[in-house]
């Protein structure tokens, strides 16, 4: 079992992360995704809710499966990081627990949260849900995550150079 | 049934963890081409989910709730493209996309609060300007 204690292989991590789609679809009758989470939260806590279309005309309690999807997530990192693993989990570097990293977080967080808003989708809803059924337009989104994050990373690391 | 999904999410946020896609490492890693990693476990989770999807349509199967399954279609439209790119340059900033933001933080990495602060911010300027918005 001391497999268990240490990080898993993609070949055991990635098909299970695939049954994520069916396993939703057949227990909740849903449709795999993260980011309508974010639309929510905003619909119950953000002001001017009731005024704001896209808060307002967003039925969220028929949609509250997805808020307790997400509080599963952190039930269950929660669980990994203490009982499951080896060695301590560090997934963020030290150099963001800064002003400026903390500045940093928050800039690229909106760019999240804006981004996939836009996008009506994440890697979870376009990417994994979305080319399952293959559907083009997550496809296309697929792509354009990508080409962002490439550009993100080569200007950085163009800049450290 | 609606607290399925609470289990699903468990059993995702432990995939998250186990699977280390939500480490800024991996991310950095992903977007420098330095390790196949990222890239196998979604090949492999795609590759699941099509064949997951094409069998419970070739089966006919029904939800425990005995309902049609019925997978939302996103159709297109210019967001897909504009918001996609917006959000791939966040994803590489923070090394997280939505689902890891929750897991880094259940994990006790409490910096991602920041993240995630940021991003429903960032839900709530589109929900503000969306009318204003090319789609």
């Amino acid at each position: 079992m001391d497999w268990l204690l240490h990080p898993w292989p993609w070949y055991v991590a990635g098909p299970l992360i695939g049954l994520t789609v069916p396993a939703l679809l057949l227990l909740s009758g849903r449709t795999f995704g993260i980011s309508s989470s974010f639309r929510h939260i905003c619909s119950i806590v953000f002001p001017g809710r009731s005024s704001i279309p896209y808060l307002r005309d967003n039925d969220w309690r028929k949609e509250s499966w997805n808020l307790l999807f997400v509080v599963g997530i952190l039930i269950g990192a929660f669980v990994t990081a203490r009982f499951l693993s080896a060695e301590a989990i560090v997934l963020l570097p030290a150099s963001l627990a800064t002003t400026t990293g903390m500045i940093k977080l928050f800039l690229g967080g909106l760019l999240v949260g804006f981004g996939t808003r836009y996008a009506d989708g994440c890697t979870s809803g376009h990417t994994i849900t979305g080319l399952s059924n293959l559907q083009w337009p997550s496809l296309v989104a697929t792509l354009s995550f990508f080409v962002g994050g490439l550009a993100s990373t080569a200007i950085t690391h163009y800049q450290s150079f | 049934m609606r607290i399925s999904s609470l289990f699903v999410g468990i059993a995702f946020g432990i995939l998250l963890i186990k699977s280390e896609v939500a480490s800024w490492f991996r991310i950095e890693q992903m977007f420098l081409f330095q390790e196949a990693h990222m890239y196998l476990i979604i090949g492999s989770a795609v590759a699941v989910g099509a064949a997951s999807v094409a069998l419970i349509k070739r089966l006919g199967l029904h939800t425990v709730d005995g309902e049609q399954p019925v997978l939302k279609v996103k159709p297109f439209h210019k967001g897909t493209i504009i918001g996609g790119v917006l959000f791939g340059l966040g994803w590489a900033i923070t090394g997280a996309c939505p689902g890891p933001i929750f897991a880094q933080i259940g994990s006790g990495q409490m910096l991602a609060l920041v993240t995630l602060a940021g991003a429903l911010v960032g839900a709530y300027l589109y929900a503000l300007l969306k009318s204003h918005l090319p789609h």
